[in-house]
């Protein structure tokens, strides 16, 4: 465990050492707190526009108006373009520098070096993760949303993105080249974001069946602060998926059948 | 230590390497000789681990690499080919890092790190980027990782490429000062590194053994006669004449001739150091004796017989 510990600080401490870290956490706060600002603007409005109408009813809800779509705004556009730029150098840079045969020569598993750079990867996106509640507690100081469901929405959050990370990390391992990494990532990913638009013009099972494969409808409960155990199960096998062929590519890398 | 028994390496279809075998010592440093493409690194990437053999079997400290692949990693150090060392990160802390995940214990680590930067003469560059270090101390920063954790064998890729003279000698009284203590392979294809370093020679061409022994016994067994350089002034014709009656020389070959000083390559019996007759046998025919010497480059013959021998060998059948 303590050699998968140090990898993983390898992993989060290089991410800072190259302008990468930064790049990602910037682009991350700028994008969320813009559309933390579009959201709330909008609840605003909202909010302002019911009492016009003289309504005394209540005041439409915080985490449906604004929590939900900033989760969903976040998911869809932000990891989406983010999370490649996390994983692209996981292994793609060790083969490229050779560093790799360090790895492959020391007396680790394949299992203990995929977990370290997993873990590091997740380190990084665990800040971007804090990041985004900092902006949600914000809403604590001027509104009164509902505590309970925020943790459905971290839970679903992590789960989604180290659903990415491990495939990410995959797709790292199959190339030496960084950007080629990252371009397979946008686009595995981008297919799976969209890949419920099938539910829409096919009914069959396997238009269903697809459909259900998609990240994206299983993320509709938690961003509505349900924890679903189907949801659950979906996410935890998308990354034993992501990390069982990281495996099986280390093995091909190292030219076993 | 190291036992390699029948190893083959394919990759794909070409064969790197082919049924090889050879042992190491306990102790001893073994260097293995061969060209460009000869299968050095190949043969060294099994031994480590890195790659699993096609075939046959490779045991390190006892320790069968493809079965008990930790057990065997635990025992040994690898500086491969090119140094693997993280370019953004500060010697130090590079390795701290290797000591981490080659199981150095927290305790230990800081020592070790000491231990081996004082060896490898990289103490001074601590807190310095390894990207920033000159492309001898990122060797050295390589051997250091290497050594991290106090392998009892060490593999080590040409270890003196692409170093200055200097760093050259160092490096290689380094690799001498861990014989005894430690079990090291190294590959090079620069002959006099074989002869100053290594105890014993595996000498190895287009992936199969073609000779093994120590640098002397390869330079007697296939050499069967010593050769000497001798340059003198004077006529060349009489001066080769009067050598060839010298007892004891089989050969006088006339190397070179400059502005009146010729050189000859005489090669003699082995059993005979003809060096005094010979310089008797200028000096009393008052013919200036400039320069007399056993030749230095006998294993480079020796390396060059053993490698093109095989070629043309192989050359009909193709
Ligand atoms: N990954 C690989 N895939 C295919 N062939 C390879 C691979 N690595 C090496 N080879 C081939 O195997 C043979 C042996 O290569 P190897 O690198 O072991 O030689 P070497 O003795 O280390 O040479 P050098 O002195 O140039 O380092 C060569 O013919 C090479 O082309
Ligand atoms: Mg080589």
């Amino acid at each position: 465990m303590r050699n998968v510990l140090a990898l993983a600080g390898k992993e989060l401490r290089a991410y800072f050492h190259s302008p990468i870290a930064y790049v990602v956490l910037t682009i991350y706060s700028a994008l969320c707190g813009f559309f933390f600002y579009s959201f709330v603007a909008t609840y605003v409005i909202q909010v302002f526009r019911m009492m016009e109408m003289g309504g005394g009813g209540p005041s439409p809800n915080i985490n449906e108006w604004i929590i939900r779509t900033l989760l969903e705004g976040i998911l869809t556009v932000v990891l989406l373009l983010l999370i490649p730029l996390i994983t692209m150098r996981l292994f793609a840079e060790e083969k490229r520098s050779g560093t790799i045969e360090l790895l492959l020569t020391s007396p680790l598993t394949d299992m203990q070096i995929i977990g370290g750079k997993f873990l590091g990867a997740l380190g990084l996106y665990i800040i971007l993760m804090i990041l985004t509640f900092i902006y949600i507690a914000l809403l604590f100081v001027y509104g009164n949303p509902s505590g309970l469901p925020l943790l459905a929405n971290a839970l679903g959050l992590l789960l989604f993105g180290a659903g990415l990370l491990a495939l990410g990390m995959w797709i790292s391992s199959l190339t030496k080249n960084q950007i080629i990494a990252a371009a397979i990532s946008w686009g595995v990913f981008l297919l799976l974001f969209v890949l419920n638009w099938i539910e829409s013009y096919s009914s069959s099972t396997l238009g269903r069946t697809l459909s259900y494969l998609s990240l994206t409808t299983h993320f509709d409960n938690f961003a509505k602060g349900v924890i679903d155990l189907k949801d659950v199960v979906y996410y935890l096998s998308v990354i034993v998926i992501g990390i069982f062929l990281t495996a099986r590519s280390l093995e091909v890398l190292k030219g076993r059948p | 230590m190291i036992q390699v028994q029948d190893l083959t390496k394919r990759y794909g279809t070409t064969v790197a390497v082919s049924s090889v075998s050879f042992e190491v010592r306990k102790g001893e440093v073994l260097g293995f000789l061969g060209p460009n493409g000869a299968g050095k690194t190949t043969t060294m990437r099994v031994i480590t681990g890195f790659l699993p053999p096609s075939s046959g079997k490779v045991t390190v400290a006892g320790h069968d690499v493809a079965e008990q692949p930790l057990e065997a990693k635990r025992h040994t150090g690898y500086l491969p080919e090119n140094p693997p060392v993280y370019t953004d990160m500060r010697v130090a802390e590079y390795l701290a890092f290797a000591g981490r995940i080659k199981g150095v214990p927290r305790r230990e680590l800081r020592n070790r790190v000491r231990e081996v930067s004082e060896k490898c003469a990289i103490a001074d560059v601590q807190r310095r980027q390894i990207g920033k270090l000159s492309k001898g101390y990122r060797q050295r920063v390589g051997l250091a990782q290497a050594m991290i954790h106090n392998p009892d064998v060490l593999v080590l890729d040409e270890p003196t490429a692409g170093l200055d003279p200097k760093q050259i000698i160092e490096t290689r009284e380094m690799i001498r000062s861990l014989a005894g203590q430690h079990t090291v392979v190294l590959s090079t294809h620069i002959l006099p590194e074989v002869a100053k370093t290594c105890d014993r020679v595996v000498v190895i061409n287009a992936g199969n053994v073609v000779a093994e022994g120590t640098p002397q016994e390869l330079t007697e067994r296939l050499q069967g006669f010593e050769t000497v350089l001798v340059t003198a002034e004077g006529p060349e014709g009489e001066i080769k004449a009067k050598l060839e009656r010298v007892e004891g020389v089989t050969l006088v070959d006339q190397r070179d001739i400059a502005n009146g000083r010729v050189t000859f390559e005489v090669h003699a019996d082995k059993q005979k150091d003809v060096r005094g007759d010979l310089a008797r046998a200028v000096v009393e025919s008052q013919w200036r004796l400039l320069e007399l010497r056993t030749s230095g480059l006998s294993l480079e013959d020796i390396f060059l017989k053993l490698t093109t021998r095989d070629v043309s060998e192989e050359a009909p059948a193709n």
